[in-house]
């Protein structure tokens, strides 16, 4: 298993109907407003190919796109943050069923708390959605993941979808869930999930240098116990549709902590208890012109015990509450050419049992305008969004207020006859606010700190083709240059215990996204293969002094891709994902202490449906990490090796 | 007719390398020095916490070679190497003693190679210091006395011929650094975990009963503590970041009373001689902005002397001293540059007129020297 090498040939066949673009346009997210005509679609999982992975979370599976990087501190209930572009985690939204997910207080968003159970559908769009018709949010993030939960869909004579889930297998894992889909009326129809995470975390890792040591050891602290319920209603109206949604969320887990020289156990642990309830209504008022209304409240707290004395005792409480109302227009002046006009408002607030906590309160109002142009072979939209960022706080100083004004622009065009070729492009101007961390953490927030500012330029081509209607091929790729300034970093003060951010830094990053697909139907056998590559080259402009100076950034591989191949026959399935992420640097400084050694997991699944009656039974097994490749993605958080998943679904 | 098109991608993995010890780094500095009485030094690097990333760099006088990063190539069975923080580093006798803070114990090797020799297990370790056979390391995992979350700290006492622990006594709250003066053993005590209640004191141990018998009041937040020939011990304190500023105090050991304080702003010192060479770098919370400064004193006379012990202008491109050291010998100068904290240090080594001789890129963090010196 030392060259593995996938050979993957697609046969092509030019001047075919475009079926793959019409397809995109059909499968639209659920709250996305009509008519949505992107300029340049996301990548996007669904369906099908997300439960043919069999990922526990959102996290997992979006590890097979390409241009990002999940930065995953292991085990089930290990953070799992996204890195689009090397940007940073902070400069990617993250948004479920069209809302943004907040968190004001670190600006991070845990995919590893969102389950694939109940998701229809992850897209990831650099830049942004390019779509006129949508919150003000939705312009506001350098790149955005959405997320879409699984929305009913009755067939004629259906009023109710049960689904009954259970994981089990490695890390001590029991993990049921229940679906259940009730159609109320013509008009509307409910759904509610629950879902219960219980492991105990613990997987065997290994350590070991050639020629010098070499133990295996048990990873320990990481269990995890957690709760999710959701439910909502959604709703169709004349020229429209509304729907409202409420969540919580409750866990309690280890915190396993770093592996060091004599430390491998650490007794932190962490509660979070997540509530939100947000509302979504669109209608085309004219035909010329729509209406789309948001609105939310969340309500997020965090509970950190570090109990161990011998270290510095830690119990920390922190309390969040967000409000958000969002007003978001369309009118289309021509056939051809929309304008839209959205403005947000959102409240946070932080309360924290920190020593002289501040008490911050943020008062976020954005204002986007944008226009939209489409023709047969072109189309163009250009957007510009106004932010304004008030805060008070209760002690010591509040950041001055900021505002705003950043641009986009986005082209796509059809070159030749046949739409199956088009090229596209796009430039965002965009920023990212310093976190309430950042700006009020007791003795490390700097209230002095600037927004980080994100500039991107990308081009790239889409291709699609159908051969003999058997086969159906894409492939996409795009180039980038990136630049992230005024980078929020932390730096030390008097000694290496004690920090403080500064906008210090400076990243140029340049890269290569590629994703193709082909779905092929032999006979009574369905293949389905999606490859992606990513090259990128991300580097350290910050200060030309330090002898880091163009060096590579932290724990971007310069190459990276992922292989999924699945197979349907009759009544079985099976499935095989492979991830590759190249070497990397775990130091500013690229030196042989900071190497970190290229990882690549394979993970094979196989399928069967049995049907009983009205009983429709889906069972699964799955082994990840099929060769055991021990490996840490973040420095001194091992992964675990070979481990196992059995899965029953029951739909009725 | 139908136009094909193929195209392959190919996603090659190339053979997964051994993951292999990482060789020193072995860099010229300086020209050989065969008859030095100092045979060289270790230089200890802290590493950010949590990466696992304390590492030990030797300069060799007699060869002027300079060799970072040893310990994994010395000790490759040392599962996870040397560990994580290292925060004191001394040689005593015939063994070389590093303080891994976060990873709770003392690493004891040969003082000649680096070959570990075993480790003595106390949590929390900060700081150690010698006296008659016995090694005495200061710890943050004491007692707990009022408040249960926050613990006192104690000393241990180690017998160096058995590596084994054979006395502890209580001191203040996270005490720092260490000296022994007269059959006393002082201890600075910070407080750092009771943020805004720090101590301010040194505990004086002594050593026939190991027991506490004075705590000497005298500034908040205490760090380093060295003692120079005449019985007096300078102490450092941090101050709080806001309001009360870093300070310089000396403690007379004969009636152990502090009998003078310097209002300079003061991080760390090396006293050699007479002279106690101190860098500052202080930051405030108020302002967001750091302030770095270089003195000396004369500790004969007990008086500021005038200037910098750099001056060829070097110290405009150090960013963040953290450590200093004088060679016993030739009185050469080392001071190391942390920097941002999480990349390579510098070190840079000035004569004893303070122009720079050489510099050379260390681990992270380097804040920490022990000298060799040769054997007669």
């Amino acid at each position: 298993m030392c060259v593995l090498v996938v050979l993957f040939t697609t046969a092509l066949k030019a001047q075919q109907r475009d079926t793959a673009k019409a397809r995109e346009l059909k499968e639209v997210s659920v709250i996305a407003p009509k008519p949505v005509r992107e300029i340049t679609p996301g990548q996007k999982m669904q369906g099908k190919d997300l439960s043919r992975l069999n990922s526990l979370s959102v996290a997992d599976a979006i590890r097979f796109f390409s241009g990002l990087q999940v930065k995953d501190y292991g085990g089930i209930g290990g953070l799992k943050t996204v890195d689009v572009r090397s940007m940073g985690t902070n400069q990617t939204g993250v948004f479920y069923d069209g809302i943004q997910l907040g968190n004001a207080q670190n600006g991070q968003v845990d995919l590893g708390k969102f389950s694939l159970d109940n998701m229809q559908e992850i897209a990831l769009y650099n830049g942004q959605k390019s779509n006129i018709f949508q919150p003000a949010k939705d312009f506001g993030s350098a790149a955005a993941i959405y997320m879409t939960s699984l929305k009913p869909n009755f067939n004629t004579g259906e009023s109710i979808h049960l689904k009954g889930t259970i994981k089990t297998g490695s890390f001590g894992l029991f993990n049921p869930s229940l679906l259940w889909q009730q159609k109320i009326s013509n008009k509307v129809s409910a759904s509610f999930n629950t879902e219960w995470t219980n492991a105990n975390g613990r997987y065997k890792f290994r350590s070991r240098k050639d020629d010098g040591y070499d133990t295996t050891m048990i990873r320990k602290n990481g269990d995890i116990n957690a709760l999710r319920v959701e439910g909502g209603l959604n709703g169709v109206l004349n020229g429209g549709e509304w729907s409202t949604k409420l969540y919580y969320y409750h866990s309690e887990r280890g915190l396993p902590g770093f592996v060091a020289n004599n430390v491998f156990r650490h007794v932190d642990r962490q509660w979070d208890r997540n509530f939100f309830v947000q509302s979504s209504f669109r209608k085309d008022i004219t035909p010329r012109y729509s209406l789309l209304l948001n609105a939310k409240y969340a309500d997020d707290y965090t509970r950190y015990l570090a109990p161990d004395t011998a270290a510095l005792y830690v119990d920390n409480h922190y309390h969040q509450h967000e409000l958000y109302f969002s007003v978001a227009q369309q009118y289309a002046l021509t056939t051809w050419w929309n304008l839209g006009l959205s403005a947000d408002f959102q409240w946070n607030k932080l309360n924290a049992d920190l020593r002289d906590f501040a008490y911050p309160t943020r008062y976020t109002t954005l204002v986007a305008a944008a226009s939209a142009v489409y023709f047969r072979r072109f189309s163009a939209q250009a957007s510009v969004l106004a932010t304004i960022v008030n805060e008070t706080v209760e002690k010591k100083t509040a950041a001055t207020p900021k505002r705003e004004y950043t641009p986009s622009l986005f082209i796509s065009w059809q070159p030749f006859t046949t739409p199956a070729f088009r090229l596209r492009a796009f430039y965002k101007r965009i920023f990212r606010m310093p976190t309430f961390n950042d700006l009020y953490y007791t003795d490390i927030g700097n209230s002095f700190l600037n927004p980080e500012f994100a500039t991107q330029y990308d081009a790239g081509f889409t291709w699609t083709t159908t051969f003999s209607n058997k086969i159906e091929a894409g492939i996409e790729t795009d180039a980038y240059y990136n630049e992230v300034t005024q980078k929020i970093i932390a730096v030390p003060t008097v000694n290496q215990f004690r920090w403080t951010m500064m906008n210090l830094g400076l990243v140029k990053i340049r890269g290569i996204d590629v994703k193709a697909k082909a779905n092929w139907q032999i006979n009574a056998v369905g293949v389905s293969t999606r490859l992606t590559y990513t090259f990128q080259k991300a580097q350290d402009y910050s200060d030309p002094t330090s002898g880091f100076y163009k060096d590579q950034i932290v724990y971007i591989p310069r190459h990276s891709g992922s292989a999924i191949i699945g197979t349907d026959y009759k009544k079985w399935t099976a499935n095989y994902s492979l991830l590759y992420t190249g070497e990397r640097y775990n130091g500013k400084d690229n030196v042989p202490e900071n190497y970190m050694q290229p990882w690549y997991t394979s993970d094979f699944s196989i399928g069967r449906i049995l049907q009983y009656k009205r009983l429709n039974i889906h069972l699964t097994a799955q082994v990840n990490n099929l060769f055991n490749q021990y490996y840490d993605v973040v420095l001194n958080y091992p992964m675990p090796g070979r481990n196992y998943k059995f899965i029953i679904a029951v739909n009725i | 007719m139908q136009k094909l098109l193929a195209f392959s991608i190919v996603i090659f993995i190339g053979c997964r390398k051994g993951d292999k010890i990482v060789p020193p780094v072995v860099t010229p500095v300086d020209t050989a020095t065969i008859t030095s009485p100092v045979n060289g030094f270790y230089l200890l690097n802290e590493g950010s916490m949590g990466t696992n990333k304390a590492s030990l760099d030797y300069y060799d006088y007699n060869t002027g070679l300079y060799k970072k990063n040893i310990y994994p190539s010395v000790n490759p069975t040392v599962v996870k190497e040397l560990g994580d923080v290292g925060n004191d580093i001394q040689v005593y006798g015939s063994k070389l003693y590093a303080v891994i803070n976060v990873s709770n114990k003392v690493e004891v090797m040969d003082a000649a190679t680096a070959r570990r020799i075993g480790q003595i297990d106390i949590l929390s370790c900060r700081y150690i210091t010698f006296a008659n056979g016995k090694a005495y390391v200061s710890s943050y995992a004491g007692p707990v006395q009022q408040d249960p979350h926050s613990p006192a700290g104690y000393v241990a006492e180690i017998d160096t011929a058995t590596l084994q622990i054979t006395n502890k006594v209580t001191v203040g709250y996270q005490p720092e650094e260490m000296a022994v003066v007269n059959g006393k053993l002082y201890v600075a005590n910070s407080g750092g975990y009771s943020v805004p209640n720090y101590d301010s004191t040194v505990s004086v141990i002594d050593l026939t009963t190991f027991q506490e018998i004075k705590k000497i009041d005298v500034a908040i937040n205490l760090n380093h503590l060295k003692a120079d020939s005449d019985g007096d011990i300078y102490v450092t304190s941090r101050g709080d970041y806001y309001n009360i500023p870093s300070s310089l105090s000396v403690i007379d050991t004969k009636t152990d009373a502090v009998k003078k304080k310097f209002d300079i702003a003061a991080s760390n010192l090396c006293i050699s001689g007479d002279t106690a060479y101190i860098y500052s770098s202080i930051f405030s919370y108020l302002t967001n902005t750091w302030a770095v400064s270089y003195n000396m004193i004369n500790v004969k006379t007990e008086t500021l002397l005038s200037g910098n012990f750099i001056t060829d202008g070097t110290e405009k491109t150090i960013k963040m001293p953290y450590g200093v050291a004088v060679n016993p010998v030739n009185k050469d100068i080392f001071v190391t540059d942390a920097k941002d904290y999480v990349s390579s240090g510098t070190l840079y080594c000035f004569d004893k007129t303070g122009k720079k001789k050489w510099s050379v890129t260390t681990g992270d963090v380097p804040g920490h020297f022990a000298f060799v010196l040769a054997r007669k």
